[in-house]
């Protein structure tokens, strides 16, 4: 029987099932120990950054090479088509008629879930405006499982910017599956939207809203760090705040000796250098991980079975 | 009775009845009644026994199907929408909340990719204690019902 997400859209977290998300889990770290060159064998990978993002194509064209695949794409969509009015419902029709799957960024929400409306293969959203980056979740998720073994009843703090970060969103749905409890650590100008406190609290999801991070750090597994940026205040709110939400290495002297800390990157100064050395950083093995969480994606995507 | 001299009786056609008043120019507008290029004939601030003042409108030759009496359901929960043919009463639509809409609002997310591209928007209903929430297909944004319908 194919695996579930055999040819399917990878468009949005809240679309993934509990047992969809743990799949693509336990693939990723398959694929970390026992390295697959044939997966992609013969497959063409088409990756359309209509915005740049460096670091999230290399990432894919990685995973796709890793996997023995061949890439074709562009790297700026400012220079292509759309710039000359073609729709992208029209520029997908096309680029999934020459390739087994398209891999796409777009500055605008909704664009992956339109192009999977009008595209002959399978989509896999690599960010779409302000909405969803799902493979950053799922990066998120399986570094997580790794460092923790498990998914499952764990405490996570997320901190920062949680009002614009959308990787905090979809990460705190994916993780409202596995019965954990949350802290949101953030200036108020800055907290979790309503909406996503409000789905939380139809599921039923513990969380709890707090301004210091030195409370937090003692009760949590995962501290999810964010970056807040200086553009979203004026000079006097941002000195009030300035300082409040960045992590240092002394203040994880009484830290769980399971807690990581976690960051999508780039980080700028929220996270010490001095963090780097201690036991608990692991952004840098997260960014790696997003490589495998990649190869997981277009293996189940692309072959009935992995 | 006031109105029956006010506006004349339909012969074929839809009669969406018993909209607060204020709501009636708004769902000519949203539903494109008036681009129909049938008779249309709307009655404001009419006095109504049960609601004080009502608005009402008459399309002839048009019968609003289910799903579009439905999506009036989300302004005017308690109006009523009767079908006639031959001056008589055919079918009286039951409102309900529908649980997706298409095609009839804009996204109010000016950097939604519905803009601009051959889709129609289209919307998940979920109502809530006090309100009633669209969520964008596309964008994924939610919105309150107020908010969506006052775009364009
Ligand atoms: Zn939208």
């Amino acid at each position: 029987m194919a695996n579930p997400l055999y040819r399917k859209h990878i468009i949005s977290i809240p679309d993934f099932s509990r047992e969809e998300l743990e799949l693509v889990v336990d693939t990723a770290g398959r694929l970390k120990h026992s390295p697959r060159n044939d997966l992609l064998k013969d497959k063409l990978i088409g990756s359309c950054f209509f915005e740049p993002s460096t670091r999230t194509r290399l990432s894919f064209e990685t995973a796709v090479q890793r996997l023995g695949g061949n890439v074709i794409g562009f790297a700026d969509g400012g220079n292509t088509s759309a710039k000359k009015g073609e729709t992208l419902a029209d520029s997908i029709k096309i680029i999934g008629s020459y390739t087994d799957a398209v891999v796409m960024r777009h500055p605008k929400e909704g664009a992956a879930r339109l192009a999977s409306q009008f595209s002959a293969v399978p989509v896999i959203n690599g960010g779409d405006g302000s909405n969803q980056h799902p493979t950053q979740t799922l990066l998120d998720l399986f570094t997580i499982k790794e460092t923790q073994g498990t998914l499952e009843n764990l405490t996570v703090a997320f901190v920062g910017d949680l009002k614009y970060g959308r990787t905090v969103h979809s990460l705190t749905q994916a993780l409202s599956q596995f019965n954990c409890r949350f802290y949101f650590v953030s200036p108020e100008a800055l907290a979790m939207p309503d909406y996503i406190c409000e789905e939380l609290d139809e599921k039923g999801v513990q969380y709890t809203l707090v301004s210091s991070l030195d409370d937090v750090i003692p009760q949590v597994d995962i501290l999810y760090m964010t970056r807040v940026q200086r553009e979203r205040f004026d000079e006097a709110e941002f000195k009030k705040i300035q300082g409040k939400y960045v992590l240092r290495a002394d203040m994880l002297a009484n830290a769980r000796t399971n807690l990581r800390v976690l960051h999508p990157l780039p980080r700028v100064d929220e996270i010490a250098t001095d963090v780097d050395s201690t036991p608990h950083a692991y952004y840098f093995e997260q960014a790696k991980n997003g490589v495998y969480a990649r190869q997981a994606l277009l293996a189940l995507v692309l072959n009935e079975t992995v | 009775m006031q109105y029956t001299r006010t506006v004349e009786a339909l012969k074929e056609g839809t009669v969406i009845d018993h909209l607060p008043a204020g709501q009636g120019m708004k769902i000519l507008r949203l539903f494109k009644l008036a681009e129909t290029g049938e008779r249309v004939t709307v009655g404001l601030n009419l006095s109504s026994r049960h609601m004080g003042a009502k608005d009402i409108i008459k399309v002839e030759n048009i019968a609003l199907t289910e799903e579009q009496a439905n999506e009036l359901a989300l302004f005017a929960p308690r109006a009523t929408v009767n079908v006639i043919e031959n001056f008589e009463v055919v079918k009286k639509h039951q409102l309900e909340l529908p649980e997706t809409i298409e095609g009839i609002f804009d996204c109010p997310n000016s950097n939604c990719i519905s803009h601009g591209e051959p889709v129609k928007s289209f919307f998940y209903v979920k109502p809530t204690a006090t309100d009633t929430k669209m969520k964008c297909k596309y964008c994924e944004k939610v919105f309150s019902k107020d908010i969506v319908a006052e775009v364009k």
